[in-house]
């Protein structure tokens, strides 16, 4: 069956339709993770941010099958076993997914390594890495490893509520049962999407923390268009903020390619403008990344535009409640 | 962080990019001296970190050691948009036949670097882009591919460079795109690169903006640590490590992640007030953090409330907790916190704080009415 998505200009899109159009054959389907998901961290030890937060995740239930540390194989860490790289987890464990929270300068080496060791899904929370050494680790899948989906850099992560928690999301403020796939490319803004809607009783399918940074290996229309082939997400919620022209791809996708409704806020509305003094920039994405010319472009393409996220969040629920 | 228009050709310098002849002059007499040593005709350029030098004044041709005197005494001191003249570059003036644009940055959506060269240099290139998009020849470049002398030889003939000038463009800018990616750079632009009319191809100007994530491998770019233009509250939370930036408000925020505190300013403005600051404590915020954020905003005399927006992800709300009841103890806070904590250990921060809550610290339950509470508060 050929691609229903239109051929993308980057590659990134390429591997969102195969796996979504593969997502629709399974049952019970979230996106990107579910109750299957094998996860190894990345970078563990005693002290590290990854043991902190994958120990959290495997409480929430998700399969935390391992860790790796080039210097501790072998040694078992507060009920974690440890590999010494990604290779041998996966050869020990099966492990389908990856967690990356190591320090800057080793994170671009740490997703191809996962890459390499054949990870369907690597998520990277890793903030301050640099620009080129990302723009080189996300070529790098895109030519050698087409399969492989990096969520991140810079981003909170991934939580399928009641299946699969990666990242650094606290699993109470979400609440299973869908039906609303919630997508966001800001960190607290993402819990605070969550929060709004379980408060008032509204589960969550998936929700996915795209992160800001300047080349994620997930974006936008990735998720709109795995959230749009989920029999189990009835609608979304999209958080967006200013800068770039992510918003402005994702309202033309959205206006062409989904039929679920789709309630957004950008935030930045009252932000100052931001000291630049190239101009290059400006050029490519023939946006100034406004959040005015953001919520304009999502207006026009059918989605609910809100002023803060508690207005999304309500947004949100009465579109849920009418659903019946 | 971006570099002024000397530090840009010093930095070019180190990837082999030719630049004119000239020096840095912070008084008159160095000036003088640094004319003298580039030889005459010299250009007298104000260095500010702002564009239309040209129109405000701030860039001279001086034919002689009197002029360049006159010319360095008016520009020093000059303001030019709110930033005021310290110093000067000056160097010796190229004759032009010929002006060009070139540039290296990243394509954001299409996730690749991308070059971009135009024949029509020394104009403003937005103008070019939108009045004649044919003129600038854009050139993608897969980061594992890199660029290669040849693809740099037909991009400058796609171009249209003049045909003497191709070949040493194209050295350029092979060059150039070293600059831009060994050295870590966010944008690298000339504009313009210019052909002299004995057929030379160099840089006069510079405009480099280097990516500070880099800075860890990058130890030679602590010369370029300025803050001689910062709003001395951003100065203070630059001491402090914390992501802050100066507005006109009253309402003081601090919120933890980017999103949450562009948000904050959001509602805050929807409820009828105005923020004083932005500032972004992060993720793994602690007590020192948040003793430090506070100390921050109360030093700003045009603060009357203060809003505290908190949901705990990496940062845990207990820990936040703990910093408000640091920071209270440490300093005495002028403007009354009103605080919307949620998220990671949020009931272990809220049962932190029980005991200390007043008419000078209040808890609201969502961020709305936080915003609500603080506005009224600022504008009692």
């Amino acid at each position: 069956m050929p691609s229903p998505w239109p051929r993308p200009r980057s590659g990134s899109n390429r591997i969102s339709a195969q796996q979504t159009l593969k997502g629709t054959e399974e049952e019970n389907v979230s996106i990107f993770v579910d109750e299957t998901t094998k996860v190894v961290i990345q970078g563990i030890s005693p002290t590290s941010q990854g043991l902190y937060h994958g120990l959290r995740n495997k409480a929430y239930g998700t399969k935390v099958v391992g860790g790796t540390n080039p210097k501790r194989g072998g040694e078992v860490i507060e009920g974690i076993d440890v590999y010494s790289s990604v290779a041998e987890a996966v050869k020990e464990t099966g492990a389908t997914a990856s967690f990356i929270s190591v320090p800057p300068r080793g994170a671009a080496d740490a997703i191809v390594e996962a890459a390499e060791a054949g990870i369907a899904f690597i998520v990277c929370i890793t903030e301050g890495i640099p620009a080129q050494d990302e723009a080189l680790a996300y070529n790098r899948l895109v030519r050698d490893f087409p399969d492989t989906r990096l969520l991140g850099p810079n981003c909170p992560g991934i939580i399928s509520p009641g299946k699969c928690n990666i990242g650094i999301t606290s699993g109470d403020i979400a609440l299973a049962g869908g039906p609303v796939g919630i997508v966001s490319r800001s960190g607290t803004l993402t819990y605070q999407a969550l929060h709004e809607l379980s408060q008032q009783g509204i589960g969550q399918t998936t929700c996915v923390g795209i992160g800001g940074d300047p080349v994620p290996g997930t974006n936008f229309i990735d998720c709109l268009a795995a959230f749009e082939a989920d029999p189990e997400t009835k609608a979304v919620m999209m958080i967006g903020e200013i800068g770039g022209s992510e918003e402005e791809r994702a309202a033309e996708f959205i206006a062409n390619h989904v039929t679920k409704p789709v309630a957004a806020y950008v935030a930045g509305v009252t932000a100052p403008p931001g000291r630049k003094m190239g101009h290059a920039g400006a050029i490519i994405s023939g946006s100034q990344g406004t959040a005015q010319a953001k919520m304009e472009a999502l207006t026009a393409a059918g989605v609910f535009v809100t002023q803060n996220p508690t207005e999304c969040g309500e947004k949100m629920v009465s579109i849920v409640r009418a659903f019946g | 962080m971006d570099l002024y228009e000397y530090q840009g050709k010093q930095y070019f310098a180190r990837f082999g990019i030719p630049t004119s002849r000239g020096g840095v002059a912070d008084t008159v007499d160095e000036a003088v001296a640094q004319a003298d040593a580039a030889g005459y005709p010299v250009v007298v350029k104000a260095q500010v970190k702002v564009g239309g030098r040209g129109k405000a004044g701030g860039v001279k041709l001086a034919d002689n050691a009197d002029e360049a005197r006159l010319h360095a005494g008016n520009i020093l001191g000059l303001d030019i948009k709110g930033h005021v003249v310290k110093r000067l570059w000056i160097e010796h003036a190229s004759d032009i036949e010929k002006e060009y644009y070139a540039s290296f940055t990243l394509d954001r959506p299409n996730k690749l670097h991308l070059g971009m060269l135009s024949a029509e240099g020394g104009v403003e290139i937005e103008e070019v882009a939108v009045t004649n998009p044919d003129a600038i020849a854009m050139l993608h470049i897969n980061p594992l591919d890199g660029l290669d002398e040849e693809t740099a030889r037909e991009w400058v003939a796609r171009a249209n460079l003049d045909p003497e000038a191709r070949e040493q463009a194209a050295t350029l800018l092979v060059r150039l795109y070293h600059c831009y990616v060994e050295g870590d750079c966010d944008l690298a632009e000339i504009n313009p690169l210019i052909l002299t009319p004995e057929g030379k191809v160099h840089a006069l100007d510079a405009k480099v903006t280097l990516d500070e994530n880099a800075s860890y491998r990058h130890p030679e770019w602590e010369e370029y640590a300025d803050d001689s233009d910062v709003d001395p509250r951003e100065k203070m939370a630059k001491d402090r490590g914390l992501n802050y930036i100066g507005l006109s408000g009253s309402v003081g925020i601090i919120a933890n992640g980017a999103g949450l505190a562009m948000s904050t300013l959001d509602v805050v403005t929807q409820a009828g007030g105005e923020a004083a600051n932005f500032l972004d404590i992060g993720g793994g915020a602690n007590a020192d953090v948040m003793a430090a954020a506070l100390e921050v905003i109360n030093a700003d005399p045009a603060v009357r409330s203060i809003f505290v927006n908190i949901f705990g992800g990496i940062t845990r709300v207990d820990e936040v907790a703990n910093g408000i009841i640091e920071a209270m103890r440490r300093v005495k806070l002028s403007s009354p916190v009103v605080m919307r904590l949620d998220g990671t250990n949020a009931a272990e921060g809220r049962a932190l704080l029980a005991d200390h809550l007043s008419d000078r610290l209040i808890a609201e339950p969502t961020m709305l009415d936080a915003a609500r509470h603080a506005v009224a508060l600022a504008q009692a």
